[in-house]
């Protein structure tokens, strides 16, 4: 086993020598020629606006608690799985209690709506008739126009 | 192969993973930089799966990489990225409360130092440790005939645990 | 230990590889061309065939542009981990049966690892690190939000995976993908071969999802959504260290359909052979043969979906992922476990 491991150390040393020597190998072959506008951040030709390394929305933060709690799940039934075949009914039993009782967090963390991604909700142009078609947008302008008038 | 030439091998390598594991533990807890921090722990769990290939403990070893390398520090990680002004890269790692912790710390180092001094560590003469096939079966097998119960209590603990964070997260949320 | 062997295996693997990703995207640009009525790349060489080489010349030589607002070092690291982790999973996939040459025994594989399966599954949690550490450092807004995007996508998915997985660990009682393939060799009621795609097709259309999710393709790229994030993680990346991130891509590509042959279609296995009266070497070739055609095939799969589908919204990605995904694949282990016992 030890050997086996072994190996994949190997492997995992020669993939990173290879890497690595790509990078460095392009390091000699290339040019450098630098200068402050071409190095700043790329912001699709403006000039970039703060620091992107902002407070981000929490979701992303709850998705990975859940996630790391079925992680751990996955990682216990493995063992299980591997003997399956072997033990019969206790066994089928003893997984579907303890996927029950996950299956009750799991129905509550949906019914309570953790599992939802917020989705802005753009108010759609819609087709008025007489006046054609309005978005939201336009409404806007029409009513600055109101005001300057 | 004689079994003398691989044990060096093995000890070199345990003693590398060692080292790896209390260096880069160092720099997590000595590091200012939060960010560096992180990545000190990526090595630190990266050694301590190795140390556990070396016990033959083979689907610990795995488990160790994909529950902390690819869960937890996920996790950590996006409580880094996620908190405000990382920019400055200066993000506090200071010390705190140094007199409860410095008391914690030594009894939770005595009690590791009292169990490896206490335990009493036998080595079968002439064991060879390859001889061990995979461990992952007589885990499965323990869980579903000795160990019924800490496993159903074990899903009991996570559903705790998926309610709490859940809990904390739309909380945090309604903010 | 001999280390000749090893060596030998783990040089023409990796040469296998950077060979087959080359030409993987020289194939993805004449496929798509030709499903979208171009020509494609077809004046270096004939019919365009050394335009791989060419492009892998230019990356040399191309200036590596760093942001002053980068965080320089994890900048330059995360194309490496990105690559590494891409690559290393091919140590424990076996891609021919033992095969008798020389007057010795090789085993068509770099690590037969007891825990191969988790092995697979470890190996491609850890791929979330290229991305999200590229999108963190590059301090750039595009980036960020499509490194922190794609983690999440990710580690949803791979729940998916780890589950999915389950089904074909339940039938072959072995975390050993040696195991798992000769499993596979025999038939179900004599003339369909007992490949897991047969046993299970539920655990077969959730795994191919989540690894389609987890390899970042479309309908799943939305770490890199051209028209709303730029070129998402890798933005602020040039030079070859932008090309480690596009090696890494289709190397993960590869990855993904060696893997998914191993579990669910047979890995080697030939259909029929021993039927046949071959020499045991030529069947091992031929083996060897079959396992490529299928990987092949799951790479054009990959392709003409990509191709032909267009991509999801996020929300509708995690949707998707965590309660269509997750639950199916916990149905397919109940289903699995259900059959096994009756």
């Amino acid at each position: 086993m030890l050997t086996d491991f072994g190996r994949i150390l190997i492997f995992l040393l020669i993939g990173v020598i290879f890497t690595a020597g790509g990078l460095i190998a392009s390091w000699l072959l290339r040019p450098r020629r630098p200068y402050p506008e071409k190095l700043s951040t790329y912001e699709c030709g403006e000039e970039p606006v703060g620091g992107s390394w902002v407070r981000l929305n929490v979701r992303f933060y709850v998705v990975a608690l859940i996630f790391l709690i079925f992680d751990v799940e996955v990682v216990v039934l493995f063992p299980w799985a591997v003997v399956f075949k072997n033990s019969g009914m206790l066994a089928f039993l003893e997984m579907a209690v303890f996927l029950a009782i996950l299956a009750v967090g799991f129905v509550y963390v949906w019914v309570k709506g953790d599992l939802d991604w917020d989705k802005p909700s753009p108010r759609l142009p819609v087709y008025v008739k007489g006046k054609g078609i309005i978005s939201e947008e336009m409404e806007r302008t029409e009513e600055k126009e109101y005001v300057s008038v | 192969m004689t079994p003398d030439t691989t044990l060096h091998l093995t000890d070199y390598l345990f003693y590398f993973f060692a080292l790896l594991a209390v260096f880069s533990g160092g720099v997590v807890v000595f590091s200012r930089n939060i960010v560096h921090s992180a990545f000190a722990l990526m090595f630190t769990l990266f050694a301590v799966a190795g140390l556990y290939v070396l016990l033959n403990a083979d689907f610990l070893a795995v488990t160790q990489i994909l529950v902390y390398v690819g869960g937890i520090l996920v996790l950590i990680l996006f409580g880094v990225m996620l908190t405000n002004k990382i920019v400055d890269v200066q993000i506090k790692a200071g010390s705190i409360h140094v007199l409860p912790a410095s008391i914690i710390t030594a009894v939770i180092a005595g009690t590791l130092c009292g169990v490896f001094t206490l335990t009493d560590w036998f080595v079968v003469p002439g064991a060879d440790a390859s001889a061990v096939k995979t461990t992952a079966p007589h885990i499965g097998e323990a869980l579903i005939t000795n160990y019924v119960l800490p496993f159903e209590v074990a899903s009991v603990v996570l559903l705790v645990a998926m309610l709490g964070a859940a809990m904390i997260a739309r909380r945090e949320r309604k903010k | 230990m001999n280390i000749i062997e090893p060596l030998v295996k783990i040089a023409l693997i990796l040469l296998i590889n950077l060979t087959t990703v080359a030409y993987l995207v020289y194939t993805e640009r004449r496929v798509s061309a030709f499903i979208q009525n171009r020509v494609g790349p077809n004046r270096v060489g004939p019919m365009g065939l050394l335009q791989p080489v060419a492009d892998i010349v230019k990356l040399f030589f191309k200036e590596d542009i760093v942001p002053t607002a980068a965080n320089k070092f994890v900048h330059s690291l995360a194309p490496l981990i990105s690559l590494i982790v891409a690559l290393s999973t091919f140590a424990v996939i076996p891609f021919g049966n033992t095969i008798h040459l020389f007057g010795r025994d090789i085993k068509l594989m770099i690590a037969d690892v007891n825990v191969g399966l988790l092995y697979l599954l470890a190996l491609s949690s850890l791929g979330v690190y290229g991305i999200t550490l590229s999108g963190w450092s590059s301090n750039n807004k595009y980036s960020l939000l499509g490194g922190l995007r794609s983690s999440a996508q990710m580690i949803s998915y791979e729940l998916s995976m780890g589950l999915s997985i389950i089904g074909v660990l339940m039938i072959a009682g072995s975390l050993q993908l040696d195991k798992i393939v000769v499993h596979q060799g025999n038939y179900l009621g004599g003339f369909l071969p007992a490949w897991n795609i047969f046993l299970q097709p539920l655990g077969f259309i959730t795994f191919v999802v989540a690894y389609f999710a987890e390899t970042n393709r479309l309908p799943f790229d939305l770490p890199e959504a051209e028209p709303e994030l730029v070129g998402g993680y890798h933005t602020e990346y040039s030079g070859m260290k932008f090309g480690l991130f596009f090696l890494a891509e289709y190397a993960n590509m590869i990855t993904a359909s060696a893997v998914i042959t191993t579990l669910y279609l047979g890995g080697w296995q030939f259909p029929f052979i021993e039927n046949f009266g071959f020499s045991p070497l030529a069947v091992s070739l031929l083996q060897v043969a079959a396992f490529g055609v299928k990987v092949a095939l799951v790479l054009l799969f990959f392709i003409i979906v990509r191709w032909t589908i267009p991509r999801f919204r996020y929300d509708q990605l995690m949707n998707l992922g965590w309660k269509v995904m997750l639950p199916l694949a916990v149905l397919n282990i109940i289903i699995t476990g259900f059959f096994i016992l009756v």
